[in-house]
């Protein structure tokens, strides 16, 4: 399962690293990575399952609480 | 951001009352400084405030907010206001800067189509792109993008495919020609029969590829993740150190002087001009490339394109057009056009590569009705009876076994022989022949240092020889089959330096392999060619091979941007610390070299985007 996600309020480059290292280590992620450039998160999920991704909305709130998740 | 630029005015106003008034009483200036601060800085506390509760103490808030609530404390009532100040200024102008360069490059990928006119029970609805089913017809008016990939089914027109493949000159399409979506429909009503989805699409595979691009990260970009892992605590420590170790230890004077010199350390704890410029320098190049219909799958290919070495040429379609054509017509006792009639008309039954190539060449209409028992006679060639004369096309054994006295030819490529009523009348020539941009392609390549040109060909010696010649290639290796390429190449990557890379370009059909195998993999003509845009970690979405000069001249420019952005910003920042510890530099040169170092960084990067064709 491949999933993107806009991530409003993205405004700093070293956020952008936190968030991918921090969304990769969620319980059923694959694989993540947050452009700072094009706002635009990409996650690889096990399944497509909502508690994963309601894993990962979490996640970025706890590392940006400014930053809006918002699907594609 | 309109209310953080109130904010700064308002701010900056307060703070220059503040200087220049000498008020009686100072509690007043004080009062004037604070407030000015906290217009400017109570963000940016709160934010840091927040943090301390997630442990994270290493954030550039924390460390703005320690600087400058120190500063307060120490009695630096200015500095403190000012260091907030031209924080903030800094931070709106990164934002608008970054903001500048996002929106600049998607205006430029700005090739997703919106909207799609379908076809269905009679009617004409309007309804987007990802609707679309195979198999529907779409309808195109002038000026309008067209949305799908399709075959014409009706109307003809200009199209302009500038949007994917950088090609200025529109190109005529007519019924049965395939169309890409992205491209603009310029003058003729067009109805298309949908092909692919919207989500297979070339235009949605391009867009995806380009936005996924920085995923794959640049060695500088991880060399600058690292460093600012280390940068910012190491900083924070030697602060430390500084505000504690002079003054009690070593009794070197005042604690408030040291401590104010530490505060200026925390002043420049930020990498954040590396952080943002250097992501947005590669950003910045990848957009450039696929402005000119280069697209680049990451940027670490992008930085290792730089470095190319040695450049390894597939030969047909990559450096040859890669369809056969008539070279030559030398005729013998008859007219050259008389000559070519013949032939095509003899041939014009079949529709080997060989017979197309000599009714192209031939241009005109054919009369079947002058064409009577055709014959092909298996490995020498055709025997047919055109306008009441015997005509006999083919091959030297066809020449011989017919006992005709030809005159042999030795050039390079597939000979024709001609004989009319039993008389040799002349031979035609076809050959695959070389593109004219190849030949601008190896000199830009030359011109840019790649200290070898290769080709690689499962052609005859002479024929690949013979181009290899033409080009002026530095080595060449003919008659090879698909896995004799695979070692070639092996051995050719251990020609190169440690640092050099091995760039192999080919059309990205049969060549998967060989692709990956090499330091980096150029397809060429992508354009429609899903294998192409897989297999490659470059794709060229023209035929011109050179996009390869282009492609690497982009990369030397990003290359050098960054570069000079890791050195200027690092010296700077150094400079800073020096003058600091030894105190001749203040909190007010800290911060102007701060968010200077961001401005100008990213004002460089910007540089990058711009490309010239």
């Amino acid at each position: 399962m491949k999933k993107s996600f806009k991530l409003k309020g993205l405004d700093c480059a070293n956020c952008a690293t936190k968030i991918e290292e921090h969304v990769k280590k969620v319980d059923g992620v694959e694989n993540a990575s947050v452009s700072f450039m094009t706002q635009k998160m990409t996650v690889e999920t096990s399944s497509d399952d909502e508690e994963i991704f309601k894993k990962i909305k979490k996640v970025v709130k706890r590392e940006e609480p400014d930053v809006k998740v918002e699907e594609i | 951001m309109k209310k953080s630029l109130i904010q700064i005015i308002i701010s900056f106003i307060l703070f220059l009352v503040a200087m220049a008034v000498p008020f009686e009483n100072d509690l007043i200036n004080k009062g004037l400084y604070i407030i000015a601060y906290l217009i400017v800085g109570l963000e940016i506390v709160w934010k840091a405030i927040r943090n301390i509760f997630r442990g994270r103490v290493f954030d550039e808030h924390f460390l703005m907010a320690v600087a400058t609530i120190g500063a307060f404390v120490i009695g630096e009532f200015p500095e403190a206001v000012a260091v907030m100040l031209f924080y903030q200024v800094g931070e709106l102008f990164q934002d608008y800067a970054v903001d500048k360069s996002r929106k600049s490059i998607t205006s430029l990928m700005d090739i997703r189509p919106d909207i799609a006119f379908v076809k269905r029970n009679g009617k004409i609805e309007k309804i987007s792109p990802e609707d679309v089913k195979i198999g529907e017809n779409i309808v195109v008016k002038p000026g309008e993008k067209i949305p799908l990939d399709g075959i014409i089914v009706e109307g003809s027109s200009m199209v302009d495919t500038s949007a994917l493949t950088g090609e200025s000159v529109p190109k005529e399409v007519t019924v049965g020609d395939e169309v890409l979506g992205g491209c603009i429909n310029e003058n003729g009503l067009l109805t298309i029969k949908v092909e692919k989805e919207f989500g297979e699409s070339t235009v949605s595979k391009i867009l995806d590829l380009v936005e996924n691009a920085s995923s794959k990260k640049s060695k500088s970009e991880n060399f600058i993740t690292k460093f600012a892992k280390y940068y910012t605590p190491i900083v924070v420590i030697i602060a430390v150190l500084l505000a504690i170790i002079p003054p009690f230890v070593l009794n070197l004077g005042e604690f408030t002087e040291w401590l104010y010199r530490a505060l200026t350390f925390l002043v420049v704890s930020c990498p954040c001009a590396l952080v943002i410029s250097i992501p947005l320098g590669f950003f910045g190049g990848i957009g450039g490339a696929s402005k000119t219909g280069i697209l680049v799958k990451g940027s670490n290919y992008l930085e290792a394109l730089a470095n190319t070495e040695i450049v390894v040429f597939d030969k047909t379609g990559t450096l040859t057009e890669g369809v056969f054509e008539v070279q030559k017509v030398e005729a013998n006792g008859i007219s050259k056009e008389e000559l070519l009639k013949y032939a095509a008309y003899a041939e014009s039954n079949s529709n080997h590569p060989i017979s197309i190539s000599l009714k192209k060449a031939y241009n005109k209409e054919i009369n079947q009705s002058s064409i009577l028992n055709t014959e092909e006679i298996a490995g020498r060639g055709v025997s047919s009876n055109v306008e009441g004369r015997e005509v006999l096309i083919g091959n030297d054994k066809l020449m011989k076994e017919k006992n005709i006295s030809y005159i042999p030819c030795n050039e390079i490529g597939t000979i024709l022989y001609v004989a009319i009523d039993n008389k040799y009348a002349g031979y035609i020539l076809i050959a695959d022949k070389i593109k004219e941009d190849t030949f601008k392609a190896i000199k830009t390549l030359k011109k840019n240092n790649i200290k070898e040109t290769v080709m690689l060909t499962g052609d005859k010696k002479e024929v690949g020889e013979k181009v290899a010649n033409e080009l002026g290639l530095d080595k060449v290796y003919t008659e090879l089959l698909p896995d004799g390429k695979v070692e070639k190449v092996e051995e050719l990557m251990k020609d190169k330096s440690e640092k050099g890379k091995l760039v192999f370009v080919g059309d990205g059909i049969n060549d998967a392999p060989v692709l990956a195998l090499s330091d980096i993999g150029i397809a060429m003509g992508g354009l429609g060619s899903d294998a192409a845009i897989e297999a490659a970690d470059v794709v060229i979405m023209t035929d011109e091979p050179s996009k390869i000069g282009t492609a690497i001249k982009i990369s030397k420019k990003t290359m050098k941007i960054v570069r000079q952005n890791i050195v200027f910003a690092i010296a700077v920042k150094v400079l800073v610390l020096i003058l600091t510890a030894f105190g001749i530099g203040t909190m007010w040169e800290a911060v102007f070299a701060d968010v200077g170092v961001s401005v100008l960084a990213i004002i460089n990067s910007l540089r990058a985007l711009s490309v010239k064709k």
